[in-house]
């Protein structure tokens, strides 16, 4: 692994990326475009908007980059430029880490544009402080990216990776905590959304949103989310073979 | 290793599907020459090629290339490969795409100038490699494998595509890398009127190797003085003796 691939890789994603408005737009003006809707869809209720709204800033980053990076990737894979990469002095750390790199600086980017809008303008409250929100933001982003990468290799088309979306992350939206509290849910589905690691994502962005003690079980969530990210990465760079039939 | 060869091939079997798409292939190509793969789409010549930059997963046999196992690390610096569908990044411009394998390959901005201009696309560094033509995009593919200047390029169907100009320009710079450079270079074609540029031939049909000869070799051997001819002749007798 060299540094100096590394970045140019981060750098190749980010010119990439920014050769293309509407991702642009995605990344950077969806979320805050989505918490606005939220708050006139919740006016009359603003314990709701607060109790769904001030989490989802920090979720959305996992969603969107888990989309952009799975579509991403699989263009890598299906145009042939990994199998070239694959014949160069390319480590496959360098291409997962540069990924991270230029994903983890736009989640960086978003989170600060979302997390403006929904703290200092839409009156959400973080109890533990908006940084906070916006670190988590950053960190479910990369796991967003590191899922994608992985996921991206089970798909063979563009169609095919966005089906990812309904069949892997609308489940783990529905179960993380986010619309109903888990204990409230049927037994099998709680013992189910342990496995997930949407579930620790929103349950440190809940804690960091609410006003009671960090504690331990913070901790806890945020190393689940780092551990579920690492071994993302790890099964990623498994699905990067040399040689292929 | 046989002296002076830059790659040998031994009992070479590939298998896809259960079927073997190469059969106990044997071949070596020599030093610092023009090696010419010839042979109808789908004869394999992709899956040797492959083979030999080590991409390819095989079931037996030997590929040695530059004295090291085929897809050996320290090969990646070495040699050069390009697909025969353009391995680059449609969003982004030619010089962007340089600039990003110049990265991995420790190449200078002078290099990538340089060559931009070998493949032709001189003052068009700014255009996004989406726009360009087919052919002006595997010209990019091209730059991309030069910029490193590599003992040895693995060339697949370089010039499909490209105008009669632009063709005989990309073979004089081949030749240029071959003569005074001391580039070994193995170019794939399915078009037989290539096969006079090469100073070698590979002649392949269904997976197995035909013969190895030079164009005057065959020219002598089959009694024709076209080289397309000269294939037909010995595919015939290949055919014969596998009748017979």
């Amino acid at each position: 692994m060299s540094a100096r691939t590394t970045l140019a890789t981060a750098r190749r994603v980010l010119w990439q990326i920014r050769r293309d408005p509407r991702t642009i737009a995605l990344l950077l003006a969806v979320p805050t475009a989505l918490l606005i809707l939220l708050y006139f869809v919740f006016e009359g209720q603003p314990h709701t908007f607060q109790k769904i709204g001030a989490p989802l800033c920090g979720l959305f980053p996992f969603i969107i980059m888990f989309l952009v990076t799975s579509i991403a990737m699989l263009r890598e894979r299906t145009t042939g430029t990994l199998e070239r990469l694959m014949t160069l002095p390319v480590a496959k750390a360098d291409i997962l880490f540069g990924y991270g790199v230029a994903f983890g600086m736009l989640a960086a980017v978003q989170a600060v544009i979302v997390c403006t809008a929904g703290f200092l303008v839409l009156g959400l409250e973080a109890a533990h402080g908006a940084w906070l929100v916006g670190l988590l933001a950053v960190a479910n982003a990369l796991l967003g990216m590191a899922l994608g990468l992985f996921v991206s290799a089970f798909a063979r088309t563009e169609f095919q990776a966005v089906q990812f979306m309904p069949a892997l992350i609308f489940p783990q939206m529905l179960l993380c905590g986010l619309f109903v509290p888990r204990n409230a849910m049927a037994g099998w589905l709680h013992t189910l959304s342990w496995l997930m690691p949407l579930t620790y994502a929103y349950e440190a962005l809940a804690r960091a949103t609410r006003p009671a003690p960090l504690g331990g079980a913070f901790a806890a969530d945020v190393i689940a989310v780092v551990a579920f990210t690492l071994a993302a990465l790890g099964l990623g760079a498994l699905t990067l073979q040399r040689r292929t039939p | 290793m046989e002296a002076g060869a830059a790659i040998t091939v031994e009992g070479l079997l590939v298998e896809r599907g259960g079927r073997a798409v190469l059969h106990e292939v044997s071949l070596s190509v020599a030093s610092r020459s023009v090696t010419g793969l010839l042979g109808p789409s789908g004869c394999g010549k992709s899956t040797l090629m492959r083979s030999i930059v080590g991409v390819q997963i095989v079931a037996a046999g030997k590929v040695i290339v530059l004295g090291r196992a085929a897809g050996a690390q320290e090969l990646r610096r070495r040699v050069g490969y390009v697909t025969q569908a353009p391995s680059i990044y449609s969003d982004l411009s030619i010089e962007e795409n340089l600039r990003y394998f110049a990265a991995i390959a420790g190449a200078s901005r002078e290099r990538i100038a340089e060559t931009i201009e070998t493949v032709g696309l001189g003052g068009r560094e700014d255009q996004v490699v989406g726009t360009l033509s087919g052919g002006e995009r595997s010209r990019v593919s091209l730059a991309t494998a030069l910029l490193s200047k590599p003992e040895l390029l693995v060339l697949d169907e370089p010039t499909v595509g490209l105008d009669p100009v632009l063709r005989a320009e990309l073979w004089a710079s081949f030749h240029e890398l071959a003569h005074d450079e001391g580039t070994t270079l193995l170019i794939s074609s399915h078009v037989m009127d290539e096969a006079s540029e090469c100073d070698s031939l590979l002649l392949m049909r269904d997976g197995a190797l035909l013969e190895q000869i030079t164009p005057n070799e065959l020219r002598a051997q089959t009694g024709k003085d076209d080289l397309g001819q000269a294939f037909l002749a010995v595919i015939e007798r290949a055919q014969r003796e596998a009748d017979g």
